[in-house]
């Protein structure tokens, strides 16, 4: 779980990015939630490293959750045109984290092959 | 009706690590003319997103934070001036998914919609200057 409780500059933001994922990678944790209350500003910058985060876990079998965003960030991203398309959010950290746990429990349940597997063993 | 420019600031932004106190900086004003929190966040977000540009593409350059009143409307006008490269066509970078760059293209008319006037003027090899006001109950 990561709490961003600063304002941050582009670079900080880039090696929060780096960070999460080698960490994920280095303790296979399967879901990452990441609260964003103190955080006043999202701009694009800002909102392109949250969704990269989101796209890298992914790739790493980690589910990412977005908790706690302010209203008024909320209406300045959409009116921005950046709709945070593809993290998982949840209004603060007790329901991000029974969504964390309902996301991971249905991938387990949903594991056994489907068709597309045996199409891809033929 | 005229605008009238009640206080000014003039700040450099040269380095990344001056976009955080610059945002402060116009949320200071933001506040002390009784802006609204929505509006305080799209006014900053716009801000921060023509400060990147200018840091990105422009090597830095000044802002100019002003209070202003039209009328009975008080706002913050904000004058981002570089001497960079200049944008060659400034119509197509004012349009969605446009950049130059590695960026999403969002900057520019993602900022346009998050204010009240947006105004740019760019001339190649001398600059770029990006004015834009956004009133307090606008």
């Amino acid at each position: 779980m990561i709490t961003i409780q600063v304002d941050l500059y582009d670079r900080l933001a880039l090696d929060l990015e780096a960070d999460i994922v080698k960490m994920v990678s280095k303790t296979g944790a399967q879901g990452i939630l990441i609260d964003i209350s103190a955080v006043s500003i999202v701009d694009s910058f800002m909102g392109r490293i949250i969704g990269n985060i989101g796209v890298m876990s992914k790739l790493l079998d980690a589910e990412t959750v977005v908790v706690g965003m302010q209203p008024a960030v909320a209406i300045t991203l959409v009116e921005l045109g950046l709709p945070l398309k593809g993290v998982y959010t949840a209004l603060n950290v007790e329901k991000g984290m029974d969504l964390l746990r309902s996301i991971i429990q249905t991938e387990v349940d949903t594991t056994e092959p489907d068709e597309d597997d045996h199409n891809i063993a033929e | 009706m005229t605008i009238i420019s009640l206080n000014k600031d003039n700040m450099p932004v040269v380095r990344e690590q001056d976009v955080v106190p610059f945002r402060n900086r116009v949320k200071e004003y933001a506040v002390r003319i009784k802006m609204g929190l929505v509006n305080q966040t799209k006014l900053i977000t716009a801000a921060s997103e023509l400060v990147r540009n200018m840091l990105r593409y422009g090597n830095g350059g000044e802002v100019l934070i002003e209070i202003v009143s039209r009328g009975r409307d008080n706002g913050i006008r904000l004058t981002f001036t570089d001497k960079g490269p200049g944008i060659a066509d400034i119509s197509l970078a004012l349009k969605d998914g446009f950049s130059t760059g590695k960026s999403l293209g969002l900057g520019l008319p993602g900022t346009k919609r998050l204010v009240n006037e947006f105004d740019i003027k760019s001339e190649l090899g001398k600059g770029t200057c990006i004015t834009i006001i956004k009133w307090a109950n606008g």
